[in-house]
């Protein structure tokens, strides 16, 4: 993957409840409860994303006897993360920069 | 014994959307789908609104349908690939898509199958146009014809899908 991909909404979300395990219907209600209840992951996305970060690694499935399924964040997954933050971080600062110097151009 | 309704209605594939809003009008108005079969729903009665239906095509994956159980949603049936599930309004909204990208998935599958079988219909009906004695390949040709036009309609959805992934997600 190249140093400057961006992640979608879906899979930003998934890996941040995932800081602590949860199963599918817990990683919907993080979601929804970080963002506010503005992100609200549907089962069909959720399950594919899932199905697909395990297969990469970024996360992986605990075992357990249960029949909830639940899934944990791996070392990968955070370093990942960590980069999406930064990135994240970037889009605000550029943002801010350019609207407060607009502000300032129109108060003149 | 609550009380049942059934009714018959051919609807084609490229309309599951349509679908989906009538299945959701008739829950609206306290029926909600209950068990279906070729051309036949079945409901039974339910508040008003008391439901949301969805639908989507999909594979057999079992662990799919205790995914979707655990969140909240009953399956209500199958039919060839279709799945149709059922959840209570009070959960709040119900989806199975929330993202373009998994919506233009969903969609990619359809128009394959769609694609299999319109090759597949053609195949057979030019092999039986060829038989001199039993001349039963337009039949396969028609099938072909109108599987062709299914997927079109599929391909009109998954572009206009396309371009909006093209500014956002």
């Amino acid at each position: 993957m190249p140093d400057n991909t961006a992640l979608t909404e879906t899979t930003y979300y998934i890996l941040l409840s995932l800081y602590t395990p949860r199963h599918g219907y817990g990683i919907m209600q993080r979601a929804q409860e970080l963002s506010g209840g503005r992100v609200r992951l549907a089962a069909g996305t959720l399950y594919g994303a899932l199905n697909a970060m395990v297969e990469k690694g970024w996360i992986r499935l605990l075992p357990g006897d249960g029949r909830k399924k639940e899934y944990q964040l791996t070392p990968k997954g955070l370093e990942i993360l960590q980069k999406e933050l930064a990135r994240l971080k970037e889009l605000v600062a550029s943002g801010d920069l350019v609207m407060k110097e607009e502000q300032k151009c129109l108060n003149e | 014994m609550s009380e049942r309704m059934t009714i018959k209605k051919w609807i084609w594939v490229w309309d599951f959307d349509k679908e989906e809003r009538w299945l959701n009008s008739m829950a609206q108005q306290g029926w909600v789908l209950d068990r279906l079969g070729l051309c036949r729903y079945e409901f039974v009665r339910c508040e008003p609104g008391e439901y949301i239906v969805r639908l989507e095509m999909r594979e057999h994956d079992a662990g799919y349908l205790s995914f979707m159980a655990d969140t909240g949603a009953e399956y209500v049936g199958r039919m060839a690939k279709w799945i149709y599930f059922r959840r209570k309004a009070e959960f709040g909204p119900f989806d199975i898509f929330s993202d373009l990208d998994s919506r233009m998935a969903h969609l990619k599958k359809i128009s394959w199958m769609l694609r299999l079988l319109g090759f597949a219909n053609l195949l057979i009906g030019l092999a039986n146009s060829l038989n001199p004695v039993v001349n039963m390949g337009w039949i396969n040709l028609l099938a072909a014809t109108l599987l062709m036009y299914a997927l079109g309609r599929i391909e009109g959805k998954e572009e206009a899908l396309e371009q909006d992934r093209l500014l956002m997600e």
